[in-house]
């Protein structure tokens, strides 16, 4: 069991308000991601959630059960750190055994449990060595074995795959998918990186300064952002926003259009600019457009066979079915 | 790029080492030189480097006139005593000060050291009259407080120092693994603290062991350590050196020879943390 619902949660250091007051749900099994600009509250919040910090006013909730006052050892929760805070001077075993011997299991069961979470995570040729000894994502998955021995009622990750190098983190992304799929345990994930959230999220919770800026699944949060911070956070590249006579014909103060969905044409097209920097990744490449008269930038997501130079004149079409509306507050118009 | 070093100045770099270490190391030097010549030869003029008479005479008198063991189990029961005590007080109080500061935790710290820069004769009268009024006069357990406390400031900033170093989130995770403050404190702070705690263990030992003003005035003859010991061969006229040195020589050894064996974990313990 997981369940765990956030009651007007409200925390201040000192006179800073870092998390206004806010409510959150989060399903048992659910796999949450707590995404959003560094600074806008995630870790806190996960630390609130954790018990590592106090709130400064509502109420926590797990399983049912008021833990706004429990300290973290008695939550039931596990956690991996950005830095993986392993023991240094414990080996893997002693390592992964540590919650379990804090727990006061029998030597029997705590053996069967680190051996097979060794097991699982590929740990078992290492589990005689030190932290010291291993590399970054053998780290990264003793501190995992760490946290799943204990069968918590929830899993809590702080930017867990901050550390590794861009390779290993697509395949501990995969790897961290897939124990949850076979747990299915509630996970809550804190990154600053949108594409994490993209992919491995049930629910994402959008977060700016403390605030909940939307709840969603990935894809609502895509095809349906209810802000434009919320429409530029997601996705990449970003968002196109475009202001003024272009948005009023949409009857809308700010209309916003992914790259992804402009058609790039050498002949002809809605609007027309000049090519800067041009990103390939193969697959696929990214235009910077200029002078377009809408705004200082286009970014454009072209296939990569698509070949045009710096400085050629170049059309855009915007598919009008996928243009999103934004009012002058910024919210989102249906 | 490296830095280029000639032979030359290599030379010149380690012959210049060598003479600071020598000055530094001069007096022990002579100290121990003198304690095997005879009172005579020890204040002979120009002064006699090798070509004397060795003789043991002075470590036999010193021996025979005073109970140099005693001495020794004194050094030994105040030194180890305070040092212990130092630590049982330092380690929970370095902890809150490294891993729960409050607004104060800075000007607490700075306020412990300010009681160092007090002469210690300031408190000399104050300090009698409490030693007086409890019977502690001339008692070990009177210096192993008094000392205690005098080094304490130390003893805290310096296990504070290495715990600042010790990462926060590893106690967090010990926090999240169920542990209690104690298990935190037993099985994750102490064990990745223990070479600062027992480099500051080292210093606290050879300063409580060196201190001579306290032993001096709060003792007479049951709880003297081996500070007593020496001073009790001094004298005005400067008549009895040779003597003064062997005593002088049996009391530093023992310190000496543990700071040999230790001198790369004090090393290690006292530049822990400048280089990262």
């Amino acid at each position: 069991m997981g369940r765990i619902v956030l009651e007007k949660v409200k925390k201040s250091f000192g006179d800073v308000t870092v998390i206004p007051p806010l409510d959150l749900e989060i399903n048992d099994g659910e796999f949450v991601v707590f995404v959003g600009p560094s600074g806008c509250g995630k870790s806190t919040l996960l630390r609130l959630i954790a018990g590592l910090e106090d709130v400064s006013g509502g109420k926590i909730e797990i399983d049912g059960n008021d833990a706004t006052f429990i300290p973290p050892a008695k939550r039931g929760l596990a956690m991996v750190f950005q830095s993986y805070a392993l023991y240094p001077h414990m080996t893997v075993r002693k390592n992964i055994a540590f919650p379990l011997r804090m727990a006061k299991l029998d030597q029997a069961e705590i053996d069967r449990r680190v051996n097979n979470a060794a097991e699982v995570l590929n740990l078992s040729d290492y589990i005689d060595r030190r932290p010291g000894q291993l590399s970054g994502g053998q780290r990264q998955r003793v501190a995992i074995g760490r946290a799943i021995v204990r069968e918590p009622a929830a899993f809590l990750f702080d930017e867990p795959l901050s550390n590794l190098d861009a390779a290993l983190r697509v395949g501990m992304r995969l790897e961290i998918s897939e124990l949850h799929k076979r747990l299915k345990t509630t996970m809550i994930y804190v990154t600053h990186d949108q594409v994490e959230a993209m992919t491995m999220a049930d629910k994402i919770v959008v977060l700016r300064a403390g605030n909940i800026e939307q709840v969603g699944s990935p894809l609502e949060l895509y095809r349906a952002p209810k802000n434009l911070f919320v429409a530029g956070f997601i996705g990449s590249p970003k968002m196109n926003f475009i202001e003024g006579e272009e948005a009023a014909k949409h009857g809308a103060h700010t209309i916003g259009i992914r790259p992804e969905h402009i058609e790039v044409s050498g002949d002809k097209g809605a609007w027309s600019g000049v090519v800067g920097v041009s990103e390939h990744l193969g697959s696929d490449t990214f235009f910077h457009i200029h002078e377009t008269g809408l705004a200082e930038t286009i970014t454009v997501r072209a296939d990569g066979e698509v070949d045009f130079k710096h400085g050629d004149r170049i059309h855009l079409t915007p598919r009008e079915d996928v243009i999103h509306k934004f009012d002058a507050n910024g919210l989102r118009i249906e | 790029m490296a830095r280029a070093i000639t032979t030359q100045r290599k030379v010149i770099i380690t012959a210049a080492a060598w003479a600071v270490g020598l000055l530094i190391f001069f007096p022990i030097y002579w100290t121990i030189l003198t304690s095997f010549k005879t009172e005579a030869q020890a204040i002979n003029d120009p002064p006699l480097f090798f070509n004397f008479d060795w003789t043991l005479e002075n470590y036999a008198i010193v021996q025979e006139r005073s109970n140099y063991m005693r001495y020794l189990w004194n050094s030994v029961i105040i030194a180890g005593g305070s040092t212990l005590l130092g630590i049982l007080v330092a380690v929970p109080a370095a902890w809150s000060m490294a891993f729960v500061p409050s607004k104060r935790t800075k000007d607490i710290l700075l306020w412990m050291l300010s009681t160092k820069m007090l002469p210690a004769v300031g408190v000399l009268y104050p300090i009698s009259l409490i030693f007086v009024e409890f019977n502690l006069l001339d008692t070990r357990i009177g210096l192993v407080v008094v000392l205690m406390l005098i080094n304490l400031p130390i003893i805290v900033w310096m296990l504070y120092t290495y715990f600042r170093e010790i990462p926060v989130d590893i106690l967090e995770a010990a926090r999240m693994d169920g542990a209690s403050l104690r298990e935190e404190i037993l099985y994750v702070l102490t064990p990745m603290a223990i070479p600062g705690i027992a480099s500051t263990i080292l210093l606290n030992f050879i300063l409580a062991w060196n201190e001579a003003f306290w032993t001096l005035n709060l003792t007479a003859a049951q709880a003297a350590p081996l500070t007593a010991f020496i001073a009790s061969y001094s004298s005005p006229e400067g008549l009895f050196f040779a003597k003064l040195s062997a005593a002088s020589t049996m009391a530093i050894a023992p310190i000496l020879i543990l700071g040999w064996f230790s001198q790369k974990q004090l090393v290690r313990g006292l530049t822990f943390g400048a280089v990262k």
